[in-house]
């Protein structure tokens, strides 16, 4: 993975040395809270409903050992003991002090991670496919573009005050695991003739407005990666509305623009951004790329993970749920669940983080992933070392076998912590995953992808759960709407809301009636939700969401 | 015809911490909502947020919110502030673990 050179530490030490003067002088009153709030967002510091919040962008969802555990240090020298993984590749702190702030800032130097441009309006964090490198579907490793962008969009001049906060998420497979087509730009790494280039897409997003994305370019060539993207920025930037925060978004600009005109816009663009590359970013691309080598992975038979498999249940249903085709067949990406019924989703204790630290040292070449769905990967494990991980997995409550099922949700903050928020979040996902893990039934339901809002903003990605719940303030009750039928694959569709919503404590029952009404429904065992639901409608579902508790208030 | 004035207390976010803290009715700042000055009109209502806000170096995003008066003191009214008064609900942080 990258590494940061002289110039990269050089220039994360006097960013964060200028963060501390400001945090100074806004102690000393010398800074208002006017002049400090742009500043201290830039460098990823929000003040939330109960405290400062420092988001972390943990780039292309990439860590090491040393980054991990440098992580666990923060949460316990300066938080309460743990962190949150958010579903765009960052770590939330929730306590931090603000004085504290500057010493977090420097220690996660130490290990080349920083907090910049995880707020504003300014390019986020790239996110990538958090199987990527590893994945058997792969077509290209794409961390090395993202890498790429990163280094472009931070402190880029031009972009720094952007109508709007601009994000970008790439994967290098087919099966879109990086839900590209929900962002502002989303770029797919392809083929074709033999030479590897990139789908571009513009003008996808969530919150109040969801739109998936549109095809901008066909195919681009890897080599133009950047002069493309600043073209399209640079057209963002000059066409995109200021007027109005809520249609400043690139989406917007797509759609009041049509993509036609947008396409004609950025190619026109593009010819001028292109001729002002001279190929110093090739350079560097191939400077990054020779830092993403794979690792030497090793050789040997996979008779310990057999013969694990075959006797112990417990193993063979984590290995059901929690592995993914690597690209070598003795070797299995892990995807390791922060979502064990009850607890909240992606947070991780400092224990925690220094066990998946360990085990990425001990087994997994040194490598973790986060995953914009909240949980933590180990990209490359050799299958016969599974069982002793899973082992010590289990012994830290960290072995939760559900990764793509009911309990494996994602949520927001909400109104736990987020000060944007209508409603909570966390206490639903919790609730729903212990209710379904009392009835036994989350193996039986299959691929269930739930998906938590604890507002219209849609962090938790409700427009795309194959069950979105967004919880909303109807005149001062917590009140919460169910979209059915979204998808965050490769063909991304935005779900359709079903009707009114229902109060915090009628919300669960709600859930379970829709999957009891799935149940009775599907055509057998191997039809997941989403089939069967495309395959009837939404009909049936909105009659036992709705009918069956008309009937049961009626009784 | 204007609305009845309904019963407010003054709170904002301390700069250091980030906490949320309310005004008292001595001029002081407070972690706990039921110590906080209850104020019942509204010209009064905006001399104390004026109040707040004259002191930028130690308070952040003053506003009016609104409360009930209760036997211990004021009560939230709005599930927002019943949250900032006593802190998330899935872990035992914030203000509730310190009382
Ligand atoms: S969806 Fe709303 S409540 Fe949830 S984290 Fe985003 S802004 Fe906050």
């Amino acid at each position: 993975m990258y590494s940061y050179s002289d110039f990269d530490r050089a220039f994360l030490a006097e960013r964060n040395a200028q963060f501390r003067a400001q945090v100074e002088r806004r102690l000393k009153g010398h800074l208002t809270e006017d002049e400090f709030k742009p500043l201290r967002l830039m460098n990823g510091v929000y003040l939330q409903l109960h405290a400062y919040m420092l988001r972390v962008a943990i780039p292309y969802g990439t860590l090491n050992g040393a980054q991990m555990r440098q992580l666990a240090l923060l949460a316990e020298k300066w938080d309460k003991g743990y962190g949150h993984f958010t579903t765009r590749q960052n770590i939330q702190y929730n306590w931090p002090k603000l004085r504290d702030i500057p010493d977090m800032l420097d220690a996660l130097a130490e290990v080349g991670l920083h907090a910049i441009q995880t707020s504003g309006n300014t390019i986020r964090n790239t996110t990538a496919d958090h199987f990527a490198g590893a994945a058997a579907d792969e077509i290209a490793d794409p961390r090395p573009l993202a890498e790429l962008i990163r280094q472009w969009s931070t402190d880029h001049p031009e972009f720094q005050f952007l109508g709007r906060k601009f994000k970008i998420a790439i994967t290098g497979s087919p099966e879109d695991r990086a839900v590209t087509a929900a962002h502002d730009i989303g770029l797919r790494i392809v083929t074709r003739d033999g030479e590897q280039g990139l789908q571009v897409l513009v003008g996808g997003g969530l919150g109040r407005t969801p739109m998936i994305g549109q095809v901008l370019r066909d195919f681009l060539p890897r080599a133009d990666l950047l002069p493309y993207l600043e073209a399209a920025l640079s057209t963002y930037n000059l066409l995109g509305r200021r007027d109005n925060k809520y249609k400043a978004r690139i989406k917007i600009t797509v759609h009041e623009n049509g993509i036609e005109e947008i396409r004609r816009l950025v190619e026109a663009r593009f010819i001028e951004t292109r001729a002002e590359f001279s190929g110093e970013d090739q350079a560097l691309l191939a400077q990054i790329e020779a830092q993403f080598t794979p690792p030497a992975f090793r050789g040997g038979n996979t008779e310990t993970y057999d013969a694990a498999y075959a006797a112990d249940p417990v193993f063979r249903a984590w290995a059901d749920t929690n592995l993914a085709a690597h690209r070598r067949a003795d070797h299995a990406i892990v995807s390791i669940s922060l979502k064990a019924p009850g607890a909240t989703p992606g947070d991780a204790t400092a224990a925690q983080m220094r066990v998946m630290a360990d085990l990425a040292g001990q087994y997994g070449y040194d490598e973790l992933r986060i995953s914009h769905e909240q949980n933590v990967i180990l990209p490359h494990v050799h299958k016969s070392d599974l069982p002793a991980l899973h082992a010590v997995l289990k012994h830290h409550g960290l072995a939760t076998a559900n990764i793509g099922l009911i309990s494996d949700i994602i949520a927001c903050p909400g109104m736990d912590y987020c000060a944007l928020a209508t409603a909570r979040s966390i206490p639903i996902a919790q609730e729903i995953a212990t209710r379904f893990e009392e009835l036994k039934l989350e193996h039986d339901i299959g691929p269930m992808k739930i998906k938590i809002s604890g507002c219209i903003n849609a962090c938790g990605h409700h427009h795309v759960g194959h069950i979105g719940i967004l919880g909303l303030d109807r005149a001062g009750v917590e009140n919460y709407q169910i979209t059915l039928g979204g998808d965050a694959g490769p063909d991304a569709v935005i779900g359709s809301r079903t009707g009114p919503g229902f109060p915090a404590e009628e919300i669960v029952p709600a859930i379970e009636r829709l999957i009891r009404a799935y149940l009775d429904l599907r055509e057998d065992a191997a039809e997941p939700f989403l089939a069967t639901y495309r395959r009837l409608g939404d009909a049936p579902f909105k009659s036992a969401l709705y009918d069956e508790s008309a009937r049961t208030k009626a009784a | 015809m204007p609305r009845p004035f309904t019963p407010k207390v003054v709170t904002a976010s301390d700069l250091l911490e980030g906490d949320v803290i309310y005004l008292t009715a001595e001029d002081g700042w407070t972690r706990q909502l039921t110590e906080a000055e209850l104020i019942q009109d509204e010209a009064h209502a905006q001399l104390r947020l004026l109040f707040a806000e004259s002191q930028p170096n130690s308070v952040v995003g003053a506003y009016l919110a609104e409360v009930k008066p209760g036997p211990r003191g004021p009560e939230p009214t709005h599930f927002r502030e019943a949250f900032r008064a006593t802190g998330p609900s899935n872990y035992a942080h914030g203000k509730q673990a310190g009382a």
